[in-house]
């Protein structure tokens, strides 16, 4: 049974809460721009109180593993109300341990984009009813327990990114944003395909997950359909060969865009891959001597690898942090496929404490630095010694890096960790290849804080004319997302034990049904 | 209405006498549909049927020709205020005619029927697209338009000729009973002309050429119509008469999966049919429109290539052969109409303002005329196949039905595949039209104004759009229940 449309237990209000945004934000004259900043900043903050009092009411059921015991994890939030019987799609909701901080982070980017946007003046009302459409449709995403409700609410979120970008954006803005569209669109396409092959498998007659979950799919045609879906959402992950869009789409992009398409869209990517296709493909993973788990960690670990040394050698700032986006995805990838517990916590850690990382670092770049100097390139930055003008922004982008390095304290360490543990179990020659990934990361995080704001004295920064000064959006928005970096860090149980009780009834459904 | 124009408006200024007559057109529709509507009161699904079924009128066909009746009064509307020609009683007076032949179209099982209905239809598009006075490139479409369509004609009366000949029935079921056996030679060439005459109705490519020139010589309110309502009927028909009257003609494209996985090729069998006939038209239809789309300039000509792109989709459905299919056709029709009269609509609303309807000419338009370019953000998304508007539902519909019509082989799942890899692609001319609309600074800083009379009929289609999205289901249960209460198909 739903629970009541006012209550604390619908998390679906997450998504109205939007929607409303939108349209309150388009029913106010373009010329109030404050109070169209507020609206949207109000709507945004409102979802995350949602999301946050979620996570925290859901409790881990005890005891009891398989089928039954999942289907209980979702039920607190469950929310199933019809929608298209004559497909057999429902509006089928839920929430368990994975999903929900995925819910709490969207709602954190969402509010810290926004208060980093503040200095938006261009078409201001089109600007933030975009953001809000696109923060809406990945609320739907993490919430949806029908493949085609999740598919449409993963459609749903691919035109937004391309007008922000287009309208908004800088450098080659329109460019980079046909390319992520194509990009993003393309695959899901794949996606498509693997959806109607799926339901007409199994009968169709239900496009429900967990429905879906108990047929028993043949093995050939998992074998077929598994690539289709996790390739086709891994384009979104940033999955090395088709990362190209990452870098190039969050660079043009204006700094909100930046921080959600690295922070939580990426993410998207990585949650359908999970959600549907290791869900319901187990098998293809371990068939064939386990061809595709073997692909797929290794064109992971290549992601970390590349995306690492790419970073290293960047001339603009922003594409550092681009490249380094597709670096720490491949970490969420590669516990992907480790099907044990400890990696796939891992891999939702990684995916939550990325979230962070990267709208910090985009945030800071993109707002703190490139909003004021307007130059990215490191080679320009070098000769202002940043640290003298922004102390502020030297601060944040130290502590974001140390924490994109995996240092202890820091949420990223954590689900590295975990990461590489679980893959040590199947793949250890990898696991030591992605160790070197790690010390390059050190080593292009460093090289970039160097040059961009200790560059050399001397060289005519002193006579640069003053920034403008740090605003407080910029450093509430800050202190926010540091506090969330250092506060998982030191108690990642906060998040873990919710991440680890799904996980741990995610791998048992999967493992029963491999033979 | 050629009466009223002549005898009594003569004197009149041009302006009043289109509102006059477009008046009256309008009125004569709205009440052609309260007529329609209250024999759906009637219980039952036949209304009327004769011997040689030359007209049944069942439920289905009395909803068909609600459908038509309001896309006709739809493009009349556009038509009123969009200046081209003088000759408004004629110009009226023969979109009437194609509509009368529309609705014999869509309630017809007989092949004579079908054949006269069609021709009344087309002779009246081929003048109204010639009616835009002074352009070149009216008289050219409307040139092309004619000598395609009356090759076509031919082929598929020569078509009929032989398949009418060899079985002796005219009517669809007597047909599907005389075909029942299978195909010979005689009757598989018959089958071929008739397909390809189908084809060039459709525009299926390869035999769309005429569409790009029609659709953007055209006046925009006969482009608007020639794209919805003849459209919506010709594909009815087409799928009428392949799925009943040749059932037993189907044959199949299924991609041979087991084979190839085995090593057999040799063992696939390739079943000559209309499925093998339609599988090629609709493959080749898919890649080229969308391609072909790319390069256009002009926004009614690249929205001419994308409704050939749209013919390939929807061939997929007719493919599926059984009533689930049809049915999806239908809703995909439905979806399809609403969604492109939208998007000619705004276009013809603008057109005068803007100074033209090319891609560029759009420029800036969320800055001249926010309300517009919302407008067609909505019916340019749904065409692209977004959600949550109709165009995403109608086409996953679409393909779903199409691969569950064959689940354990899934032998149509590759025509799947080059569906969306083309609209993979489509994407990016939908997108194009968008950025000029949204993205581009204007060229002209002048606010465009555009009347209510234009505005009230795109909104209510734009929220048409929004609820066939994301509510699908009246829509899919009314055309089930239709489907299967005409109980064409078995």
């Amino acid at each position: 049974m739903n629970a009541p449309l006012f209550s604390l237990a619908r998390l679906d209000w997450t998504i109205y809460l939007s929607w409303i945004g939108v349209l309150a934000v388009l029913l106010i004259p373009a010329g109030k721009k404050e109070a169209i900043r507020w609206t949207a900043l109000a709507f945004a903050a409102a979802s995350l109180v949602v999301a946050c009092v979620g996570l925290f009411t859901w409790a881990p059921a005890t005891g009891g593993s398989g089928m039954d015991a999942l289907r209980a994890s979702f039920k607190p939030f469950e929310v199933t109300l019809p929608w298209i019987p004559a497909l057999g799609a429902s509006y089928h909701l839920g929430a368990d341990g994975i999903s929900l901080p995925l819910l709490v982070l969207t709602g954190v980017v969402a509010v810290t984009g926004i208060l980093f946007s503040w200095n938006q003046e261009n078409r201001v009302k089109e600007f933030f009813a975009f953001l809000l459409l696109l923060v809406s449709g990945v609320y739907g995403v993490f919430l949806s327990l029908d493949v085609l409700l999740l598919f449409a609410f993963y459609e749903l979120a691919i035109i937004p990114k391309y007008f922000i970008i287009a309208i908004w954006g800088s450098t080659r803005k329109e460019y980079a944003a046909m390319k992520l569209v194509l990009y993003s669109f393309a695959g899901s396409s794949l996606v498509f395909v693997g959806i109607i092959a799926l339901w007409a498998k199994a009968g169709g007659t239900t496009f429900d997950l967990l429905a879906l979950k108990e047929v028993a799919f043949a093995t050939d045609f998992q074998v077929f359909c598994f690539p289709l879906i996790f390739v086709g959402f891994a384009v979104l992950a940033g999955m090395w060969p088709f990362h190209t869009w990452a870098p190039t789409g969050h660079s043009a992009a204006p700094t909100a865009a930046s921080m959600l398409l690295a922070g939580v869209v990426m993410k998207l990517g990585a949650y359908g891959c999970l959600r549907v296709g290791i869900f319901l493909f187990p098998e293809a993973l371990t068939a064939y001597g386990g061809f595709w788990q073997l692909t797929i960690a290794v064109l992971a670990v290549i992601g970390i690898v590349y995306g690492a040394g790419a970073a290293l050698v960047q001339r603009d700032f922003k594409f550092v942090v681009g490249y380094s986006s597709v670096s720490h995805m491949g970490f969420v990838l590669l516990g992907l496929v480790t099907l044990n517990t400890v990696g796939l916590d891992g891999a939702v850690l990684q995916m939550f404490s990325h979230g962070i990382v990267a709208s910090l670092l985009f945030a800071t770049v993109g707002r703190m630095v490139y909003d004021r100097t307007h130059t990215r390139e490191l080679s320009e930055l070098r000769s202002m010694r940043l640290v003298t003008q922004l102390p502020f922004a030297a601060v944040v982008f130290i502590i974001g890096g140390l924490a994109s390095m995996g240092l202890p304290g820091f949420s990223g360490f954590v689900a590295e960790m975990q990461v590489l543990v679980g893959a040590w179990q199947h793949f250890p020659w990898l696991t030591i290849i992605t160790g070197a990934g790690i010390v390059v990361t050190v080593w292009y995080t460093f090289r970039a804080f160097l040059t961009a704001f200790f560059g050399e004295s001397g060289a005519g920064g002193e006579h640069l004319e003053p920034l403008p000064p740090i605003t407080w959006q910029e450093r509430t928005a800050s202190f926010i997302l540091l506090a969330l970096l250092v506060l998982v860090g030191v108690l990642p149980s906060i998040l873990l034990d919710r991440i680890d009780a799904s996980a741990q009834l995610f791998i048992n459904s999967i493992t029963q049904a491999i033979p | 209405m050629l009466l009223v124009d002549v005898g009594l408006l003569r004197a009149k200024e041009p302006a009043s006498r289109a509102a006059w007559i477009g008046g009256l057109t309008v009125l004569g529709l709205v009440g052609v549909l309260a007529l329609l509507g209250q024999h759906l009161a009637v219980t039952g699904d036949l209304y009327f049927m004769d011997r040689d079924r030359v007209l049944v009128i069942d439920r289905l066909a009395i909803v068909l020709r609600i459908i038509i009746v309001a896309l006709a009064l739809g493009a009349s509307l556009l038509s009123i205020r969009y200046p081209f020609t003088k000759h408004y009683g004629e110009y009226f007076a023969l979109l009437l005619f194609a509509t009368v032949g529309l609705n014999l179209l869509v309630a017809t099982e007989n092949l004579l029927m079908f054949f006269v209905a069609l021709e009344l239809l087309s002779v009246c598009l081929y003048a109204l697209t010639g009616m835009h006075r002074g352009v070149l490139r009216s008289a050219e479409g409307a040139v092309k338009y004619f000598m395609v369509g009356a090759l076509s004609s031919a082929f598929l009366l020569f078509g009929l000729s032989w398949i009418v000949g060899s079985t002796g029935a005219t009517d669809l079921p007597a047909l599907r009973d005389a075909l029942a056996g299978g195909g010979n030679a005689l009757r598989l060439t018959g089958l071929v002309f008739v397909v390809v005459g189908l084809g060039f109705k459709l525009a299926a490519v390869p035999f769309h050429t005429w569409t790009p020139d029609a659709y953007q010589g055209a006046p925009t309110p006969v482009t608007a119509f020639i794209a919805t309502a003849s459209k919506v009927a010709s594909f009815v028909v087409g799928a009428k008469i392949l799925l009943v009257g040749f059932a037993g003609m189907a044959g199949s494209a299924h991609w041979p999966w087991r084979e190839l996985s085995s090593g057999t090729f040799g063992a696939a069998r390739i079943e000559p049919g209309w499925v093998l006939l339609l599988a090629v038209l609709a493959a080749a239809s898919m890649i080229w429109g969308n391609l072909a789309a790319l390069t256009q300039k002009n926004v009614k000509r690249m929205l001419a290539y994308s409704s050939i792109a749209h013919t390939g989709y929807l061939l997929l459905g007719v493919m599926a052969a059984n009533q689930a299919g049809l049915t999806a056709v239908l809703a995909y029709l439905v979806a399809y109409a609403v969604t492109t009269l939208g998007a000619f609509g705004v276009v013809a609303a603008l057109t005068r303002q803007l100074g033209g309807d090319d891609l560029e000419d759009l420029d800036g338009l969320a800055r001249r005329a926010p309300g517009m370019a919302l407008l067609l953000l909505v019916f340019v998304l749904s065409l692209a196949g977004i959600p949550p508007l109709a165009g995403f539902i109608a086409k996953f519909n679409l393909f779903a039905v199409a691969v569950r019509a064959d689940a354990q082989e899934l032998g149509l799942l590759w025509l799947v595949f080059v569906g969306l890899a083309g609209s993979a692609v489509s994407l990016y001319y939908y997108v194009l039209i968008l950025k000029h609309a949204l993205v581009h600074a204007p060229r002209r800083s002048d606010p465009v104004r555009v009347d209510t009379l234009w505005m009230v009929p795109l909104v209510v289609l734009a929220v048409l759009v929004v609820v066939i999205g994301a509510w699908p289901q009246p829509l899919l249960e009314l055309f089930g229940a239709l489907v299967e209460g005409a109980g064409l198909i078995r």
